[in-house]
């Protein structure tokens, strides 16, 4: 018996490489997205997260590989499909809003093929959905930061693209707006069942708003998958010092699902082929380490940060390591003061020590 | 990531144009040829003295540079003084009609110098209404009296530094209003007072903005020739001329101008250095509505009378002087004859606005498009051209233009026996070249000002939406450019028909345009029937200035 032929993905990238000159920015680089997903790049900035992103919409060719949309050839070396030609809705990082239309017309300049009924109605359901249509007759330079992102995420969904392509959708905005406008934007795109890819180099935007997301660094992707996976079982050594916070502390392998370390032995799955005896790194949360007074593991506070409902510890092991620690804020410790800790560890991630 | 992205605009152009080395070229090449006047200039420096420059160097050189020092040293003080004084009060103070003030300081840049030195000859001359009138009044005969020589190198002074402070004004004001307030604060939370507040943090904070506003208008004084030439001054603009015409020593007047031209250098420089200070003189980017200084009683009326003075020196009185003459002689001056040098005008500065306008537009695309260095330092030369006076640029373009001419007659008398005289020289179209090589750079800023508020991202926003390249130029870039356009074309307009020393020397013989026309009847003492010519000048110069202060008021920093 066969299985039957999954739905085709929405976007496929295949090993592409994207360059300018004789300078590579992009390597060797794949994913793919199913309908209705939102994926994300992630990675510092430089990492050529936002290549991969204009090369999907198709204003950067490819010197190697492929990338389809709904099963189409968009981009080849050689030939790429025009921008205006690909059903690829953008948002940009400044927005882009024409300064010389109105609000509604910014949002209905993409759907100049419908008639002027239909075009007036989509435009007056989209100024609903997010929120702005008391401002259709107002002008971009008028509008707050935030209302500015609404209406360029209202004009590129307009003509219900087959992708949708962010470009660090929030980062001219404030903190506190941030995370509010990540989930009005995860509900917009729910409710318009759009397939997006998101690029970003705050992980707690790429966690509010996507589905899946890849972690880039230099030019190449180095892991692709659920926050969770990247928090928990982080692949490379970058994808756990980028993600989350934690201190990677030194150990050696005792056997197949065992590491000695300072705070004890950690079980769990062993990254095949390594032998026993080697010399590890393995990566401890802040929640891995939990703070036990009746435990005889002392460690001196070397530093701490008020976090609310909780403290951050950095806390010195015996040998001089460090690590760090989430407290529940009634624990109060001064610097200095010794205090007892236990490791409680779900994933153990581990890298072989570099020489 | 940061990479530029000019690549996707590269597919906007023309198809013809659509190589981009084609658009490289082009820009490398207008570049030059604009170059061609001040390099010709140049290269006399190079060349031995003849025997005329030995005779200018014995006789009148060091009068050409004792008169345009002073001239120099005198239109800085004055437009330095009024210009810091007018743009502290209407910045920083509030008085009764400070807000008209603010945009009405502007007007003397309406009136060109050369038609404000003979409006305030023919009021202060001996037969003028001033002496006429003080006589009168106390019954003095003529020479019972001591009244100040307006026909001087002091009154030339004067007479400049009316009509260039403006550009120390606006400047200043610039720097008072982007100063944040903050400082000022500090300031007197330390104890400094308003005037301690002035001395000790505000001027120091806006000298390099006083200093580019300065060489800007250093550079308007030293190629003023119109006024200099009224008054009897010998400087530099009169010596080339006299040279040239005079003595009929090309290389001569070349040698001079390219002297002449070291001192604007100079000038470039100190305001191109003084601008890149002005960045690390910005204080903080946090503005706030600016607390003005309340001023009442005597102190409101002082404020009122200082920003009244230049404004009523430089605009008010002579505008009303040129007014009051045009009535009176309306009947005889306006006839087919002024109509013809108004068409004159027209037709030339409205050849001469297309012509830099299509050639900034170039330029300012080409380096948008491909901002390699070779583009971006091209493009730099092309806008040098309005800091070199109008005297130099006409000397050279007339030397390669008649050298050209001599060329061909000489080869076209050879092989074909036919003298084709004079192609190029004494043509309009020698003109255009030299209104271009001058005025280039006020459309290419104005351009590229304009097309600087079009971000890349807006291009690829619309391709995204479904617009081919071409759609974009028309429906994105033309709709947001249209003003910029526009102003591009007036200010070059204004700008060619106020020009003076380059159309006397370059203009066809017998063609005649306002501003030829007013300083001819003006030399002649005809100064009243040369008004109606001088008022159609001043009355298409305010346009600018309403441009101008209208800009200003929308982009004020700390008001909404």
């Amino acid at each position: 018996m066969t299985d039957p032929t999954p739905p085709p993905n929405m976007l496929d990238v295949e090993r592409i490489r994207v360059g300018y000159g004789a300078q590579t920015v992009v390597q060797d680089l794949s994913c793919r997205l199913a309908q209705g997903r939102i994926g994300c790049l992630l990675g510092p900035s430089g990492c050529g997260k936002t290549t991969v992103l204009r090369a999907i919409a198709g204003f950067e060719p490819l010197v190697t590989g492929e990338i389809r949309l709904g099963g189409r050839v968009v981009s080849q070396p050689d030939w790429t499909l025009p921008p205006e030609r690909r059903q690829v809705g953008m948002v940009f990082q400044d927005f882009a809003l024409f300064p010389h239309l109105n609000i509604a017309a910014n949002i209905g300049f993409g759907i100049r093929n419908l008639n002027a009924a239909q075009r007036d109605a989509r435009v007056a359901e989209l100024l609903d959905l997010v929120g702005l249509a008391a401002l259709a007759r107002a002008y971009p330079h008028q509008l707050s930061g935030g209302q500015q992102q609404r209406v360029a995420l209202a004009r590129a969904i307009a003509p219900r693209p087959a992708l949708l392509l962010m470009d660090e959708p929030f980062s001219s905005m404030d903190v506190e707006l941030r995370e509010q406008l990540a989930r009005e934007v995860r509900g917009i795109l729910r409710h318009e069942a759009i397939t997006a890819v998101l690029v970003t180099h705050d992980q707690m935007e790429a966690f509010a708003l996507a589905d899946e997301i890849g972690v880039l660094h230099a030019g190449r992707l180095e892991q692709w998958g659920s926050a969770y996976d990247l928090y928990h079982r982080p692949g490379s050594r970058f994808v756990a010092d980028f993600i989350g916070q934690g201190v990677l502390l030194p150990g050696t392998l005792l056997n197949e699902h065992q590491v000695q370390t300072e705070l004890g032995i950690i079980g769990g799955k062993v990254a095949p082929g390594l032998v026993a005896g080697t010399a590890v790194d393995v990566l401890v949360r802040p929640d891995d380490i939990l703070h036990d007074d009746a435990s005889a593991q002392l460690t001196e506070v070397c530093d701490k940060a008020f976090r609310g409902a909780e403290f951050l510890y950095t806390l010195r092991l015996p040998s001089g390591a460090k690590v760090i620690s989430l407290v529940p804020s009634h624990h109060d410790h001064a610097i200095g003061e010794r205090i007892g800790i236990r490791l409680d560890i779900d994933h153990l991630v581990m890298f072989p020590r570099s020489a | 990531m940061q990479v530029h992205t000019a690549r996707s605009s590269v597919f906007l152009l023309p198809s013809t144009l659509r190589t981009p080395s084609t658009w490289r070229a082009g820009v490398m090449l207008i570049a030059l040829v604009l170059a061609v006047p001040v390099l010709v200039v140049f290269s006399f420096v190079f060349q031995p003295a003849g025997e005329v420059w030995t005779h200018l160097a014995d006789t009148v050189l060091q009068e050409y540079l004792t008169n345009s020092l002073l001239l120099l040293l005198g239109v800085g003080a004055g437009t330095l003084f009024g210009g810091v004084a007018s743009a502290w009060l209407c910045s920083m103070c509030q008085f009764p009609g400070r807000r008209v003030f603010e945009w009405a300081l502007l007007l003397p840049m309406a009136m060109p110098a050369y038609i404000i030195a003979y409006t305030y000859t023919g009021m202060l001359d001996f037969a003028g209404p001033v002496q006429s009138g003080l006589r009168e009044q106390f019954g003095w005969a003529p020479g019972d009296y001591w009244f100040p020589q307006i026909r001087s190198l002091g009154g030339a002074i004067v007479m400049l530094s009316l009509v260039l402070y403006p550009y120390v004004y606006l400047l200043a004001r610039a720097a008072f209003l982007e100063q944040s307030i903050c400082v000022l604060e500090v300031g007197r939370t330390l104890g400094a007072g308003a005037w301690r507040g002035f001395f000790r943090i505000a001027l120091p904070l806006a000298r390099p903005a006083l200093i580019a506003g300065l060489s800007l208008a250093l550079m308007e004084a030293l190629a003023d020739y119109g006024t200099v030439q009224y008054f009897g001054v010998a400087t530099f603009t009169t010596g080339i001329f006299r040279t040239w015409f005079g003595l009929g020593d090309a290389a001569a007047a070349a040698q001079l101008a390219a002297l002449m031209m070291s001192v604007v250098f100079l000038l470039i420089v100190l305001e191109r250095w003084s601008r890149r200070q002005a960045r690390y003189h910005h204080t903080t980017g946090r503005y706030r509505h600016l607390p003005r200084y309340r001023l009442a009683g005597w102190r409101a009326v002082a404020a009122f009378g200082l920003c009244l003075l230049p404004l009523l020196f430089g605009f008010l009185l002579p505008a009303g002087q040129l007014l009051a003459w045009a009535v009176q002689t309306a009947a005889d001056t306006l006839d087919a004859e002024f109509l013809r040098l108004v068409w004159h005008s027209l037709v030339l500065a409205g050849t001469a606005a297309l012509l830099a306008l299509l050639f900034g537009l170039f330029m300012a695309y080409g380096k948008r498009l491909r901002g390699s260095l070779g583009v971006h330092a091209a493009v730099r030369v092309a806008g040098m051209g309005y800091a070199v006076p109008g005297t130099v640029i006409a000397v050279g373009v007339l030397i390669p233009f008649a050298w050209i001419d001599n060329r061909v007659d000489a080869w076209m008398r050879a092989s074909f026996d036919i003298s084709t005289g004079l192609l190029l020289s004494g043509t309009v179209a020698a003109l255009l070249f030299a209104y271009t090589v001058r005025f280039l750079a006020v459309a290419l800023q104005t351009v590229e000002s304009g097309l600087g508020k079009i971000r890349h991202s807006m291009d690829d926003a619309a391709r995204s939406l479904g617009l081919s390249p071409n759609q974009v130029l028309t429906r994105i870039h033309m709709p947001i450019m249209r003003g910029s356009l526009l102003t591009a074309l007036l200010l070059v307009f204004v700008d060619v028909l106020k020009e003076l020393p380059a159309t006397l020397i370059l203009r066809p013989f017998n063609f005649n345009t306002l501003a030829v026309r007013a300083f001819e009847l003006a030399s002649d003492e005809r100064l009243a029937e040369s008004s109606s010519a001088a008022l159609a000048i001043v009355l298409a110069g305010i346009v600018p200035v309403i441009l101008l202060s209208h800009s200003i008021t929308r982009s004020r920093p700390g008001h909404d």
